[in-house]
């Protein structure tokens, strides 16, 4: 790990003017990821900017319905909060799918949001990543790969995002509030990450040294029937290899709202759009939530190793879907 | 012996200390002047090095040294290959450790192993273990020293001519063993002795290594392993962590804390070589085997050979007339592989006890009726008689156990909801040795009694049931007893393996507590300030055992559920019963074959080295990523023994019982998935894209 | 100012930095490298080595410790953060002449083999107890918004984040859920 100064601001104007003056400094929240990253050279700054301690916390109801969550909130105590567990019940399951409880207890909001993939060849330097180093190729494309993109990927990165808090935020329309140089503005979630392009080393279109100040979760009473349902190579403590989160709106068997997003399936939080527009309006089936999956599936290209996770991310959608409908009749 | 303290449970006597993080390891004990060591791998597979800049490390502030090949003290090349290190510029694998950095924290010891600037030669590699590949030879023997091949009757002849036929491969990957404390030492030399606090499950081999490494007598080194965070195998024979920090004490002429990282761990200490197995058999309609041929393929190094026993397992298992085992090793571009928690048997009983399962659903019969029926009366190996055999037993008084009685043979037969839900069995057998050991046992004027032996606590109880044997050959309460371990000034003995520590230390510890009471006997008077002590070896006794197969028997029984949309398993429920001579302590026993059976789901379900043969290595080299069972992987798991008395063994009649709770473990859970989906994986690790999208998930 | 490795260097004076906290009732005046995980401070400072580095990239679980009264992994937090911060340790978990309930359980149940683990999955325990208690929901509590009991489902699962490669789990469940006092 490099020597690295530090730095504790007491205000987000402050902690923004830090970083906005260093070109190699990083906030630090959790540091679940950072010093890991940090202990393997992946990361190298020489300032971190520690933001745990600015007035970033706190959950707290808006006035129009919906929950306003602090940048710095960690993970266990918003998944902990009685509203989160009544009214954002798929929020609460990805956070309490994701990790370990130590984990939880340090993992904040939105660094949560802003972790780096868990490719192999992107945690390890003698190998080669262009989103770790640009240009010097991407080892995975042709590698192992199993647990890698089937969607949306480029023939320079081929990494999924691994937080599971991020599916769900993508599936309730979550806004990231932002802070930056010249003032602070709302980043609706699902346009917060990218997709890898040629430039898999920007990950966000956030500019840098912008800070996630909060997230605001919109009020939408269907989510009170949501799930998260994740995938994983072992009961608990494992990253998905496959997740999904779902909201149902029926109106008897009429689906009037739907709300689908993917995990481990692509550089970011997968929105299911077009599978929502197969559903939306129609009668619920099994077969129809099928249907759905695949139209949005369609698209998959998996690679050598994870052909299977076409078939699995539909399997889930549909039992997610139809336990959801089951749980309305 | 007095009905005594052998054979009563009791916790284990260091349980404070662990409890209390007062049971100090290799690298923490107090110091002063301590220096941090970081072990350099190398980015290269097969080559040389051309050229070490150290400058750039020993820029960063608070390196104090970089060792490499061109500046670390000299050893001794006659030891051990492995252990040569840092003494030439060869390359044979990649993460060969090939620079250690030394520095005034661990902090700077982890960026100056960055930036020691190695240059290498390379030349074409191969890594990837196949069934043709081009390199595959007959090793000259296979560990620790059996034929590479043994053949009785016509196989060929009989296998064409069975009713029922079996012909299957199986392969397992590399598993990493992954004790949970690193390979750790402290070293430090002091007026040319050498003294090290190390993380091993021998010190006496260590001491021994040491010294002839660096030329000195014995006597000038001292290894202290007090506490051992496990080994299961990696730490039985002395390691790259050792050597390199006795020469990085010795260059900076400090003392010197060095633990391998985590990600160490894959490779330069070993790891279980993957194998490809093909197992036939053949038989009647009744099950009664005719023919039984095992072919194993592992690979090795190109420093070393390591030649894995695949195959032995299948030679003494069941009965039949014509058999053949053979194996064949490719010599690749790799980290020497080595000792995994039952070497041999735990793979090979992965093939031969799912070929079984395969067999038993041919023939139509229950598969605990066909191994009751292909049961032998003399080891069909050598022709010796067992010194006492009880598969059976473990199979009948595990089926009662688990309620196998009621078991409907067809797969996919039951469901409950999503879960599709199984149950499978199999055998297992380890061999029950013993190796040479030396103690004493000393009177002491305050009635209390000394015994010392270097035996070592890995964490399987040792400890507590040397003091529990020492008490019963002294007849006295065991309060009155203190066993001292876990240090090379002790009385030598063997390593903590294969599972001969107990039977090879209680031997020693027994003979000497004998001797003290028949010395005590016809000693008059007060004992004198320094007690009276009296030392035993059991080296003319172990030679002089009877050729004999002395095995340990188990049976594992699991019932796994596996998700029908997913693929994904679950084992509800695991019961392993063992026949494993006496039982010192039920506590930890019990401990150790669950211990076993749970490292038997993680072969199972979870563990696999991924290898890229472009960077040959393995690419999962974490705990994140090489995923290993977690405590929400294990659901209700119990261990019973059948009783056993045994008297072709060892004073204390204990068979060991480290290895055999893992031994059939696998194979038990692959025949449950097999039965609970119908899909039989002959691949391990057992995972979700192995059975979801294949019948029934169709 | 560059070094030869291409990256700027830090002034010697803003590399490391005081801290102060307490740990096991104890308070704690420190100069540490910036670098300094809390983990490291324990072991290599403070001669506090009960929390083990089994991974240091917080894989395993070895080095928990309780910040605040919460678990978390001490090889993932930088020692610098914690100024005014509170720090239980397994050697802060005993009373000063007997185990704790937790640590007679542990010995009781047989819930450790080589004991590396041990230390960590004690804090663990300790955390988990306060979470069930303050009703805090698991991945496998059914009912979200109803109330949690110490079954060993909902132990199993929140120990998940412990490693043992000994394979003590179903001692250490047992152990827990005895602690507990309630099934």
């Amino acid at each position: 790990m490099r020597e690295f100064r530090y730095r504790r601001p007491t205000d987000v104007d402050e902690a923004v003017a830090l970083l906005g003056a260093d070109p190699e400094a990083a906030y630090l929240a959790g540091g679940t990821n950072l010093v890991d990253l940090m202990k393997l050279g992946v990361q190298r700054p020489d300032l971190l900017v520690d933001v745990t301690r600015l007035p970033l916390g706190g959950i707290e109801p808006l006035p129009g319905g919906g929950l306003r969550v602090g940048a710095t909130v960690r993970n266990s105590e918003l998944a902990a909060h009685p509203l989160v567990r009544r009214d954002y019940p798929v929020l609460a399951r990805a956070l309490l799918a994701a990790a370990s409880g130590q984990v939880r207890n340090m993992a904040t909001t939105a660094g949560n949001l802003l972790q780096r993939t868990r490719c192999f060849y992107f945690q390890d330097t003698g190998k080669a990543c262009n989103k770790r180093d640009p240009g010097s190729g991407c080892a995975a494309r042709h590698g192992q790969n199993r647990e890698l993109a089937i969607l949306d990927w480029s023939e320079e990165c081929v990494a999924t995002h691994p937080s599971d808090l991020a599916v769900a935020l993508a599936a309730l329309d979550a806004v990231v509030e932002v802070a930056e140089p010249d003032g602070t503005r709302d980043v609706p979630f699902v346009e917060l990450h990218r997709s890898p392009g040629e430039h898999p080393e920007r990950e966000t279109t956030l500019p840098r040294g912008a800070l996630i100040t909060a997230v605001r979760i919109p009020p939408l009473p269907a989510a009170r029937r949501s799930a998260y349902l994740k995938v994983r190579d072992r009961a608990s403590f494992a990253f998905a290899v496959g997740a999904v989160a779902a909201v149902l709106d029926l109106d008897g068997d009429m689906v009037r709202d739907v709300r689908l997003a993917y995990g481990a399936v692509a550089h970011r939080p997968w929105r299911a759009f077009r599978a929502e527009t197969e559903l939306r309006g129609r009668q619920f089936t099994p077969e129809l939530a099928g249907q759905a999956a695949d139209a949005e599936l369609a698209a998959a290209r998996p690679l050598r190793h994870n052909g299977f996770k076409v078939p699995l991310i539909r399997a889930i959608t549909v039992r997610a879907l139809t336990e959801l409908a089951e749980a309305q009749a | 012996m007095s009905a005594g303290a052998v054979g009563r449970a009791h916790p284990r006597l260091e349980g404070p200390e662990k409890v209390t993080g007062t049971a100090r390891y290799a690298v923490e004990y107090p110091l002063d002047d301590v220096t941090y060591g970081w072990a350099v791998p190398a980015a290269a597979v097969r080559g040389r090095i051309t050229r070490i800049d150290p400058e750039p490390a020993l820029a960063v502030p608070g390196v104090l040294a970089v060792l490499h090949h061109g500046n670390a003290p000299r050893l001794s090349p006659d030891v051990e290959a492995e252990l040569y290190l840092l003494q030439e510029p060869a390359v044979h694998y990649r993460g060969q450790l090939v620079a250690v950095v030394v520095a005034e924290s661990i902090e700077a010891a982890r960026e100056g192993a960055r930036h020691v600037r190695i240059e290498y030669d390379t030349e074409p590699h191969s890594t990837v273990l196949t069934a043709d590949h081009p390199g595959l030879y007959r090793p000259e023997k296979v560990n620790p020293g059996y034929p590479t091949d043994t053949s009785e009757g016509d196989f060929d002849a009989a296998f064409a001519a069975a009713e029922v036929r079996v012909d299957a491969t199986y392969r397992t990957p590399a598993y990493h063993n992954n004790p949970m404390e690193p390979h750790a030492t402290t070293a430090q030399w002091r007026d040319g002795r050498l003294l090290v606090h190390d993380s091993n499950q021998g010190s006496t081999a260590v001491q021994a290594a040491l010294a002839e490494l660096f030329g000195i007598p014995r006597e000038s080194v001292r290894v202290i392993s007090e506490h051992v965070g496990g080994g299961f195998g990696s730490k039985g024979y002395p390691k790259a962590a050792v050597v390199l920090a006795a020469l990085a004490a010795r260059q900076v002429d400090r003392p010197v804390r060095l633990a391998l990282t985590r990600q160490q761990l894959f490779g330069p200490i070993g790891y279980r070589t993957p194998t490809i197995q093909r197992v036939r058999l053949g038989s009647d309609a009744d099950g009664r085997i005719a023919a039984i041929c095992h072919d194993a393929i592992s690979q090795t190094s190109t420093i070393t050979e390591f030649a894995e026993q695949t195959a032995v397992y299948t030679r003494s298992m069941y009965a039949a007339p014509h058999r053949r085992t053979t194996h064949r090793l490719a010599r690749l571009d790799v980290p020497t592989p080595f000792w995994m928690r039952a070497p041999g048997e735990c793979p090979g009983a992965y093939a031969l006890e799912s070929a079984m399962d395969e067999l038993a659903s041919a023939c139509g019969i229950d598969p605990i009726e066909l191994r009751v029926r292909n049961e032998p009366t003399v080891d069909p190996d050598q022709g010796h008689p067992f010194s006492s055999r009880n598969l059976v037993a473990c199979l009948v008084k595990g089926a009662r156990r688990f309620g196998w009685g009621d078991r409907d043979p067809r797969p996919g037969s039951r469901r409950e909801g999503r879960w599709l839900i199984g149950t499978g069995v199999a055998g297992s057998s380890y061999p029950a040795r013993a190796r040479a050991s030396a103690a004493t046992a000393t009177a002491l004027p305050d009635g209390g009694y000394l015994v010392r032996i270097n035996a070592t606590d890995i964490g399987t109880g040792a400890r507590t049931a040397l003091w529990q044997v020492a008490a019963d050959a002294l007849d006295v309460p065991p309060e009155r007893v203190t066993i001292r371990i876990g240090d090379s000034d002790l009385p030598p003995a063997g390593v903590a393996g294969g599972s001969m520590g107990t039977a090879s230390w209680s031997w020693a510890v027994t003979r000497a507590c004998q001797e003290l009471r028949d010395r005590l006997g016809h000693h008059s008077g007060s004992l004198p300030p320094e007690g009276l002590t009296v030392a035993a070896s059991t080296a003319d006794e172990v030679r002089a055992q009877r050729p004999m197969a002395r095995y340990a028997y188990g049976a594992q029984f699991a019932e796994v559920r596996v998700d029908a949309d997913t693929g994904e398993v679950r084992v509800s429920r695991m019961v392993g019963v063992f026949a494993v001579g006496r039982v010192v302590n039920p506590t930890t026993a019990r401990s150790q074959l669950i211990g076993g059976m749970t490292m038997g789901i993680s072969m199972a379900l979870h563990e696999e080295g991924l290898l890229d043969e472009r960077y040959g290595d393995w690419v999962n080299h974490d705990l994140a990523t090489y995923h290993i069972t977690g405590c929400a992987d294990v659901e209700q798991i119990e261990a019973e023994w059948v009783d056993e008395e045994d008297a072709d063994l060892n004073p204390t009649g204990v068979k060991g019982l480290g290895e055999i709770g893992i031994v059939g473990t696998a194979a038990a859970i692959a025949n449950a998935v097999r039965h609970a989906t119908g899909v039989r994986v002959r691949d391990l690790p057992i995972r979700l894209d192995k059975l979801a999208g294949s019948s029934p998930f169709a | 100012m560059q070094n030869r490795s291409g990256s700027a260097s830090v002034a010697g004076d803003e590399r490391s930095s005081p801290v102060a906290f307490t740990v096991n009732g104890t308070r704690r005046e420190l100069t540490l490298d910036n670098r300094t995980t809390l983990l490291d401070a324990l072991r290599e400072h403070l001669d506090l080595v009960g929390a083990k580095k089994g991974c240091d990239h917080g894989q395993c679980g070895s080095c928990t410790v309780l910040l605040e009264g919460r678990r978390v992994k001490s090889c993932l937090i930088l020692a610098v953060t914690l100024d005014d911060c509170a720090i239980t340790t397994v050697e802060g978990l005993a009373g000063p002449d007997q185990l704790s309930p937790l640590q007679e359980a542990f010995v009781a149940q047989d819930a450790f083999q080589c004991g590396y683990c041990t230390p960590g999955q004690l804090c663990s325990a300790r955390g988990v107890l306060d979470e069930i208690a303050e009703g805090w929901p698991s991945a496998v509590t059914d009912d979200l918004t109803g109330a949690v009991r110490p079954t060993d489902a909902e132990i199993r699962e929140r120990m998940a984040g412990n490693l043992c490669r000994c394979g003590a789990y179903p001692h250490i469940v047992a152990a827990i859920r005895e602690t507990a006092g309630d099934r």
